[in-house]
């Protein structure tokens, strides 16, 4: 697998009183496809939201594409990272989030438009071509137009995933992105992510409750409880063989009615 | 009590000249509150709690008293004060004086604008690495300030209200100017209604041109979802 796109060593990440992740040694491979499945509070969020600096970890270090996340070497060893910094390190990743947060004062092509414009100092019309061929990639080109709020749950999610595609992260998140979605918008979403997962170059991290969809996709499924990583593997040993007590009892609240899990 | 037109018409062209000070004054004094409600913005957020609790208690002190008692000590008692102590032409003394009294209040519109906007926004932002600055100038800010326009014009229109409060300090403004004609010909009723009229006219145009401003602003975000087509 190469040489790893993140790297957690012992990241701990406490909100107030409560510690959230007590200890997070992970690795996660240039190319992989990682679900992250657990209960809700489990820490899944934290863990993504922490490789895209959007928290910063209580204990231990992140390392992205062989950067540390949260400091950097000067002339009297690691300090603190600066914005500059954290703006090179963050370059290499991506995120779509539950809510899609998209900027609902842009149209859907000035969405994607924005940051490689702003970010990456691209010319316009560069900018405004790599756009146009992920919204069609989404399945969105003749919505570009249009503001968020003309947009249904499903094709707004996927003008979040096109926004973020434009920048070629190298890593993407996904943070539960069909989880505020209605049921039968649900498969759209999928069915792009699905796209994008088996175009391959690109590391992906899910946090999912959707456990067909984590089998079909991922390489490798971490089951995540009270704050430590339980179980990690391939889908076929963590989804469909479960060890632990604990990670069957969770993921019989996903089993179906004909003994599939759903 | 008698009513003269003739007393009327003369006044209008006297008070005319004054309106222009009012209407002056009144610009200076917003732009000044607008400038320095970022002030208040600003020291709320530098990271070192007594400095934020200090300039919040400032700015509550300054909100919870008179912009009267304001313009008086600026303009008198400050000069008195030992080694900070400047005194002020009555002009300079009113842009201080309603511009820092006013910032107050303009500072709250700005963090309730800025607070309008969701945590989510920040975190897109951030996820798509925009720096610092175009988060605030592309992101939030443009969705920020479309909500507060009404309110911002609400303190446009009370501040030019205000503004007569300036003419006890000896700005020769609308008001002034009708006091001055009242004491020497003990004439008030015509000259003051005049006043009363010029601030009406000035204030309610405003009031439609901020109702505008602000369907304007809104009509974009006002589109709702359509379904496929």
């Amino acid at each position: 697998m190469g040489e790893p796109i993140a790297k957690y060593r012992d990241v701990h990440k406490s909100f107030g009183e409560v510690e959230v992740l007590k200890g997070i040694d992970l690795d996660i491979g240039s190319a992989e496809k990682v679900a992250l499945i657990g209960p809700s509070g489990s820490g899944k969020t934290t863990i993504i939201r922490l490789l895209m600096t959007l928290e910063n970890p209580t204990m231990g270090t992140i390392e992205v594409n062989g950067k540390n996340l949260w400091h950097m070497e000067s002339k009297n060893g690691l300090v603190p990272a600066n914005e500059k910094y954290l703006r090179e390190v963050r370059g290499d990743i991506g995120m779509v989030f539950q809510h899609f947060n998209l900027f609902p004062h842009m149209t859907i092509l000035e969405n994607c438009m924005t940051a490689p414009i702003n970010v990456k100092k691209e010319s316009k019309e560069s900018a405004r071509k790599r756009s146009l061929e992920m919204l069609e990639k989404v399945g969105l080109a003749d919505k570009v137009d249009l503001y968020p709020n003309q947009l249904s749950g499903g094709q707004k999610q996927r003008v979040a995933m096109a926004r973020a595609l434009v920048m070629r992260p190298k890593i993407m998140l996904f943070d539960e992105v069909t989880s505020a979605l209605d049921p039968e918008l649900v498969g759209e979403v999928l069915e792009v992510i699905r796209d994008i997962a088996e175009e391959g170059e690109m590391a992906m991290v899910l946090v999912t409750h959707e456990m067909d969809f984590a089998l079909d996709i991922a390489d490798r499924v971490l089951f995540l409880n009270d704050g430590v990583i339980e179980a990690d593997g391939p889908p076929s040993e963590i989804i469909e063989n479960p060890k632990s007590e604990r990670l069957k009892d969770f993921l019989s609240r996903f089993t179906s009615s004909n003994g599939n899990h759903a | 009590m008698t009513w003269s037109w003739e007393v009327f018409f003369e006044v209008i062209p006297i008070i005319f000249k004054g309106m222009w000070i009012t209407v002056g004054l009144t610009i200076v004094c917003y732009l000044f509150a607008a400038i320095f409600g970022f002030f208040w913005l600003f020291m709320d957020r530098i990271p070192f709690k007594p400095a934020n609790w200090l300039f919040k208690w400032i700015a509550e002190f300054i909100r919870s008293t008179p912009p009267l008692v304001q313009l008086f000590f600026i303009y008198y008692a400050w000069p008195m004060v030992p080694v900070i102590g400047v005194s002020l032409n009555p002009f300079s003394a009113a842009v201080l004086g309603l511009g820092i009294h006013f910032s107050t209040y303009l500072s709250e519109v700005y963090r309730s604008g800025i607070e309008s906007v969701e945590k989510g926004q920040w975190e897109a932002a951030t996820a798509l690495n925009l720096s610092t600055s175009q988060k605030w100038f592309k992101v939030i800010l443009p969705q920020a300030i479309p909500p507060t326009i009404p309110m911002l014009g609400n303190y446009l229109i009370i501040m030019f209200k205000e503004v007569p409060l300036a003419s006890t300090i000896g700005v020769v403004a609308m008001l002034h100017l009708a006091n001055d004609y009242g004491a020497q010909y003990y004439k008030y009723v015509e000259p003051l209604t005049v006043v009363a009229i010029f601030f009406l006219i000035l204030s309610y145009p405003s009031a439609l041109l901020i109702k505008k401003l602000e369907d304007k602003y809104n009509r974009r975000f006002d589109k709702k979802y359509v379904t496929e087509s």
